[in-house]
């Protein structure tokens, strides 16, 4: 942690330290104990008054069936981002390491959704379904299927899903490609030898061993799809038709902002916040594992 | 390869090609789209063979944005962008370096306390916390403002811990002699450290450019003021115009437009991009 040889006690590291923590404490702590104590509090219809209640807020939330059926959305939409993300690219990851031709043009030509921003990506999928012009609802059409994501909820959690997830198969894929190269090769030619063909091989090789990156990997999507994704959602569906893609991060931006009801948006902050520090030290304590392993 | 199986070679192949297909598709629609005039695209079917007014389109969003979503040229939407990413990525850079290099190099009281300070931002994303840092933004007069767009961002869990890690295996002779040749600590990092931990700087920064460019809620919130708009936030605001009169060609070039920088950095600088993602993620 400390170096063996290091400077002794002075104002300086005080100073080199302060741009950091200054900018924490105003904008991470501070909102965050503000939002802790909100959670505690209701204020009237006019932003009067209000009052501290303990945990009523969250008792309100709890019993309130529009924000459990959002968490319930929520799960739903993760797991399916982080499916269809991660078979994705497990597949084009295996492809691509048998390939030795142009391995890195593939490479080249699978990363670079990373960079498009949620919102864009939503845009992009929301022009290929717009219900009167979009090209897949006129190629649906043509097969007798009538799209309208802007009244059916299934029709938008499928467009939410889909373009959160085309954008997540590149990170996806730089990992599976990474963690399948680092494998021996010894390994997998005295299995040939042994007879076992490449599908066996996959199965019973490459795959064990790559667990800890796809385990690693399942809880990075899952922190993406709940807090990265409110682009995505906000450019296609606003959280609709009728709630139907309403996921927690949407909610609590919805209900702060557009209902104005401070203290349940605060106890929603509250919760959100929770579930970050248990994914985040879920991913630590991976890593922990990952250094015994290799 | 362990055996040669042409074949399955050839599928390997197949596969990949159709996976590229499928995950650029939306941008050759997108591309298609900005090159066409407005007529063309509100008639069924779309097409999906470029025309011949990109150059137009390009032009006509540059320079005066879209009527119907209150006029900003993208132009000046890009800028904004560039240097909010820019005043974030250099802001995270340099506030990481300097105190990782304070928590990594100095003895002093509370050093373990800043430390684990610095780490509860990492568990902290801005989506969680939106309406208290909106409400201290706006008590700071920060509204409307490259600081207000970028200063709240600038913290880094992930950047401090890379930087820590990059010191952490630097050989201690590296100060001792240093020091024996008279350098003091402000020295030692500016002539030895900085230089030695250039591509990790480099590979962060790739990192971070694309994290501070494509910030879509935090703009969303905090700005009003049409001439503060980013490119990222822009485009939602046409898509809300696009519900009475749609101008999909306009759109989609200021889609292109808007991932253009973040994607380009990716390209030409992969293999530093590569190394940033997954060096933060250790």
């Amino acid at each position: 942690m400390l170096k063996r040889v290091h400077f002794g006690t002075s104002v300086l590291p005080y100073l080199l330290l302060a741009p950091q923590i200054i900018v924490t404490l105003v904008f991470f702590i501070w909102p965050a104990s503000q939002a802790l104590y909100q959670s505690l509090l209701i204020e009237d219809a006019f932003g009067l008054s209000s009052e501290f209640v303990w945990f009523e807020n969250f008792e309100n939330l709890v019993s309130d069936k529009t924000y459990l059926n959002s968490f319930q959305r929520t799960a739903m939409f993760s797991f399916s981002v982080a499916f269809i993300a991660m078979s994705t690219a497990l597949v084009l990851a295996s492809m691509a390491d048998r390939v030795i031709k142009g391995a890195l043009t593939y490479r080249t030509l699978l990363i670079w959704p990373y960079a498009v921003a949620p919102v864009i990506a939503g845009a992009l999928w929301v022009f290929m379904f717009d219900p009167t012009l979009g090209i897949f609802v006129y190629a649906l059409k043509a097969i007798g299927y009538e799209w309208n994501h802007k009244l059916n909820g299934n029709e938008a959690m499928f467009l939410v899903v889909v373009a959160s997830a085309w954008k997540q198969v590149a990170y996806n894929f730089l990992f599976f490609i990474a963690a399948m190269q680092s494998i021996p090769k010894s390994l997998i030619e005295a299995a040939a030898i042994d007879g076992a063909g490449p599908v066996k091989r996959f199965f019973s090789i490459i795959f064990p061993l790559i667990t800890p990156t796809t385990f690693f990997l399942l809880v990075v999507n899952v922190v993406y799809a709940f807090f990265d994704t409110f682009g995505v959602v906000h450019a296609i569906t606003q959280g609709g038709p009728a709630k139907a893609t309403e996921i927690l991060v949407y909610k609590v931006f919805y209900d702060g902002f557009v209902g104005l009801d401070l203290g349940g948006s605060a106890a929603q902050s509250v919760i959100l916040m929770a579930i970050v520090i248990v994914l985040t030290v879920i991913q630590f304590r991976y890593i922990e594992k990952k250094v015994e392993y290799t | 390869m362990t055996e040669h199986r042409p074949i399955l070679t050839f599928i390997a192949h197949l596969t990949l090609i159709l996976g590229i297909a499928l995950v650029a598709f939306p941008i050759w629609v997108t591309f298609v789209a900005a090159s066409h005039e407005a007529a063309r695209m509100v008639q069924v079917p779309l097409p999906l063979l470029p025309g011949d007014q990109f150059f137009v389109n390009l032009r006509e969003v540059f320079v005066n944005g879209i009527a119907g979503a209150g006029g900003i040229p993208v132009g000046l939407m890009m800028m904004n962008s560039l240097i909010v990413a820019l005043m974030i990525t250099f802001g995270k850079i340099a506030i990481s370096l300097i105190s990782a290099f304070a928590i990594v190099y100095f003895k002093f009281p509370f050093r373990m306390a800043f430390f684990w300070m610095i780490f509860i931002t990492l568990m902290l994303p801005v989506e969680v916390r939106i309406l208290p840092t909106f409400e201290v933004v706006a008590n700071l007069g920060m509204l409307n403002s490259y600081w207000g767009l970028s200063i709240p961002l600038i913290a880094s869990a992930t950047a401090t811990f890379l930087f820590r890690q990059v010191f952490l295996t630097m050989p201690d002779e590296m100060l001792e002699a240093a020091r024996v040749d008279g350098a003091g600590p402000l020295r030692f990092f500016w002539d030895i450290l900085l230089p030695l931990s250039r591509t990790n700087i480099a590979a962060l920064f790739v990192i971070m450019f694309i994290y501070g460019w494509n910030q879509y809620l935090w703009p969303l919130l905090i700005t009003t003021d049409r001439s503060m708009v980013t490119v990222v936030m822009g485009i939602k605001q046409m898509l809300e115009a696009a519900e009475q009169a749609p101008q999909w060609n306009l759109i989609m070039m200021t889609s292109l437009l808007a991932m253009l920088p973040p994607v380009a950095v990716v390209i030409a600088m992969q293999s530093l991009f590569v190394r940033g993602l997954t060096e933060t993620e250790k």
